[in-house]
């Protein structure tokens, strides 16, 4: 926890304004409003200025200054996160790093690029395609989101299954600690000595220090990918194809999953063709050598016939791959125009409890009286429901809180977790006390203390303080009525 | 089969009223690694604390118990079709999952499919302060809370007791088969990494004694078109080499006469110029080398090369083994250590003579 900061907001942005471009030191309202929320646009916060420095030195010296003064720090980057993981902290800095926004390499031979950590992820695999290579992870925010965000958050997307994470698509680190140091966690090998570093800061969403330079694996584009989509008049069919697919061998680039109300939404919006009258629609993409995948898609075909699909239907072109991708990827968008708000929340659960899932998530949207559409990563059983709200309805916004604590909550009592990529942030915080209990928390706080002594990074996100945590847990579970939401904010 | 985690926590517990350190033991079969064992502690012994606790080959998730023979686990991966793709060596019938995870141990199909590290989805690990902790989950895809679980890949058991581990598995390749061709140690690095930049089902590569073997795992029809196109004769026993170097049963390995260096290094830099020989994996990331040495001489090659080096096995395990820290992540480090085992009482001077 930090302690009061010693200096006042003057004497901080004058210090700054010592060794930073004064125009990149803001401390006016109208200018830093931009940065009061990140896409989590529900929690807001104005904080005490906002930085941008330009090289690590200037990062060094912020660092030890806020560190000095007891001043917390909030590092930003392109700011899509969808957890409030960035929002301010209304006594501290907000660090951003979007002028650190060059690829510095790209060693086609090696498979690797050295990036400063404001590098938007699409822009590395558009940089990389000359040479036949792209990034794997490609979260949806993939056109704004940048790669020091996703180190943060160890984003993932809609590849995960057969690419893996960020955790696994990274090489190294350089970072800068809450004291001030650099330091280098990670190598140009895959592995360095002793305890995992790497890992441990990836995911750990600012808490742990500030990155300021990623070096990723690339990976050579596949020769090759096609689409089966298969719709289903059942919403257990559809979960039972999923490892349908995974149990016969195939491991899928990519297979995603639409509930009925995602499947009309997004084919109004994308006219993609979907089977409007179905229950579940499957996207299974599967890459690799021509030979493969022609192997693979035979097989996909067959397995979802085998299942009681009502359609299937394969990509024969680039065009139709792009057409039945085009509905999932604008699925957000899509059931934006059918609701004035929506709230996009994000569990993981074991692939087989999808049905139980999706059923029970139906009584609760009636419990509710809220709908709720659902687009998901089916191949790695991480859900994204879709709360629908009108904002502007008193209490409506509350009411979707709860119904997305109620989903939460059950993805941890069907062994899943509360995040499977947006990361726990301020958003989340409080379901960590119903996946973890105290010790587990209080080794968390420790291991935050290895890192950041004096607690100025990020403070307040992440790992939740333990006293909010037994008032959370009796009040959940006990009543799952809509109260528990005003307490818990209370 | 046994769940014996009461039994270790009351252990854990005892050392830490007593004042006493614990070295600990699963299978017994990676002595060898890491520094010399605290000839003064007592032994924490996970062996016997074994069995499959869940595994649902749908889910391509495996919870097992981190005192389980690997042998036990792939029998039963296999009878599902299923294998764990890091591909494990094995340095005995003993050697169990947890010390795997441990040491930060996987095998030649590492660059393409991933470590030990990488698999793992949780562990359940009873820290110094004898508490029983939940990390991470059984599923793909989880980032509450820091990842605990990755952490220990390599810390030799420094920070506590892996007692479980959940982890991915994957379906057995359809079909595989392996390329060799002879190829000097300059040639082959630029050959390797050129191979592993093309979209084929490339799934090992590595050089010895002037020969280079790549394997092709996957769907039989790309791993045959891409046979085709590639250089290199078909290897009879491919599956049986790669078996020997996943265990390090190959005859490189052979003998502790002579010291055992690994260098986890950039996949193209030069190897270091040494008078010695060299056994190449992982397209060039992985490079042993067996001949004398000092750790402090090697370190500069290393980093010049990208990475760091490490005293596998034999030479003087009494000073340090492994490749030497700057000062703040040192730092770091040690507050790790103490934020899980304040009493020190894992493992002592395994890793680092300062931890």
């Amino acid at each position: 926890m930090t302690t009061k900061p010693k200096v006042s907001k003057a004497e901080l942005a004058e210090q700054f304004r010592s060794f930073i471009d004064p125009e990149y030191v803001i401390t006016d309202d109208e200018t830093m409003k931009p940065y009061e929320c990140d896409g989590m646009s529900m929690y807001c916060e104005m904080p005490l200025l906002v930085v941008l420095p330009e090289t690590v030195e200037q990062v060094q010296r912020v660092m030890r200054i806020c560190n000095e003064n007891a001043v917390p720090v909030v590092a930003r980057g392109a700011g899509t996160g969808l957890s409030a993981g960035a929002m301010p902290n209304k006594e501290g800095v907000v660090l951003s790093l979007a002028k650190f926004n060059r690829i510095i390499e790209i060693d086609p031979l090696a498979r690797a690029a050295r990036l400063q950590p404001g590098v938007r992820n699409l822009a590395i695999s558009e940089e990389a395609a000359q040479f036949g290579l792209y990034y794997g992870p490609d979260p949806s925010s993939q056109i704004a989101c940048t790669i020091g965000g996703n180190v943060a958050e160890n984003s993932g997307g809609v590849h995960c299954l057969k690419y893996g994470l960020t955790v696994h698509n990274i090489l190294s680190v350089e970072m800068v600690t809450a004291e001030g140091d650099v330091v280098t966690v990670g190598s140009d090998g895959l592995d360095s000595c002793g305890m995992d570093l790497l890992a441990l800061m990836t995911g750990s969403e600012g808490l742990l220090g500030v990155v300021t330079e990623v070096k990723v694996k690339l990976l050579p584009k596949p020769e090759v990918a096609q689409v089966v989509m298969a719709g289903f008049d059942d919403v257990q069919k559809g979960g039972d194809a999923v490892g349908g697919i995974i149990s016969h061998g195939i491991i899928p680039g990519g297979l995603e999953m639409m509930d009925g109300h995602a499947i009309v939404a997004a084919d109004d919006f994308a006219q993609a063709g979907y089977p409007r009258d179905a229950k579940a629609l499957l996207l299974c993409e599967v890459d690799g050598t021509e030979e493969e995948v022609h192997e693979h898609i035979a097989q996909a075909e067959e397995v979802f016939r085998k299942l009681g699909a009502t359609s299937v239907r394969t990509s024969q072109s680039e065009e139709e791959r792009a057409l039945l991708w085009k509905g999932r990827k604008s699925a957000f968008p899509a059931v934006g125009r059918i609701s004035p708000d929506y709230y996009c929340m994000d569990g993981t659960i074991p692939r087989r409890e999808i049905a139980y899932v999706l059923t029970e998530m139906e009584k609760m949207s009636e419990e509710f009286g809220l709908r709720v559409a659902n687009v998901f990563h089916a191949g790695d059983g991480n859900l994204h429901p879709l709360i629908l709200f009108d904002a502007n309805v008193p209490g409506e916004f509350e009411r979707t809180e709860a119904f997305g604590s109620r989903i939460l909550e059950m993805c941890v009592e069907v062994g899943g977790c509360i995040t499977g990529e947006h990361g726990v942030g301020v958003e989340k915080i409080r379901q960590m006390a119903v996946q973890f209990n105290d010790e587990e928390l209080q080794q968390f706080h420790d291991v935050k203390a290895a890192f950041d002594p004096a607690g100025i990074l990020n403070p307040g996100k992440g790992v939740p303080a333990l006293k909010f945590c037994q008032e959370y847990r009796s009040l959940e579970h006990k009543q799952h009525t809509h109260e528990h939401t005003e307490a818990a904010h209370g | 089969m046994a769940d014996i985690s009461q039994q270790l926590k009351e252990q854990v517990l005892q050392a830490r009223d007593s004042g006493h350190k614990l070295n600990i033991v699963g299978g017994g079969t990676k002595t060898f690694m890491g520094r010399e064992a605290d000839p003064d502690a007592g032994t924490l012994n996970v062996g016997e604390h074994t069995g499959i606790v869940d595994y649902h080959p749908v889910e391509l998730v495996l919870t097992v118990r981190a005192g389980t023979p690997l042998s036990e686990i792939e029998a039963t991966l296999a009878e599902q079709g299923q294998c764990l793709h890091f591909e494990p060596p094995r340095f005995g019938d003993a050697s169990t999952i947890g010390g795997t995870l441990a040491c930060n141990l996987s095998g030649p199909g590492r660059p393409w499919a991933g470590s030990v590290r990488d698999q793992v989805l949780g562990i359940r690990l009873l820290n110094g302060k004898g508490e029983h902790l939940r990390f991470g989950g059984q599923v793909m895809k989880n980032v509450a809370g820091y990842d605990v679980s990755r952490l220990q890949a390599g810390a030799l058991g420094t920070l506590g007791l892996i007692t479980e581990i959940s982890m991915k598995v994957m379906p057995r390749p359809a079909a595989s088969l392996t390329l060799v061709q002879e190829m000097g140690m300059d040639e082959v690095i630029h050959y390797m990494n050129s191979r592993a930049a093309e979209p084929k089902p490339i799934t090992a590569a590595c050089w010895v004694d002037g020969k280079v073997y790549l394997r092709l795992s996957g769907a039989k029809s790309g791993v045959e078109a891409t046979a085709e196109k590639w250089s290199g004769d078909v290897m009879e026993n491919g599956d049986q080499f790669w078996q020997q170097v996943q265990d390090m049963q190959h005859e490189f390995f052979a003998g502790n006469d002579v010291p055992l260096w690994r260098f986890s290094v950039g996949s193209t830099a030069a190897t270091p110029n040494l008078e010695g020989n060299w056994f190449i994996d992982w397209a060039g990331s992985q490079r042993w080398f067996r001949g004398a040495g000092e750790l402090k001489e090697l370190e500069p090659m290393a980093r010049a090369a990208g990475g760091q080096v490490s005293l596998f096995r034999g030479g003087d395990r009494n000073g340090e083994v492994m490749h030497h820290q700057p000062e703040a992540l040192k730092g770091i480090q040690r507050r790790i250590k103490n934020a899980f085992d304040p009493d020190n009482i894992f493992n002592p001077g395994r890793l680092y003579s300062w931890l």
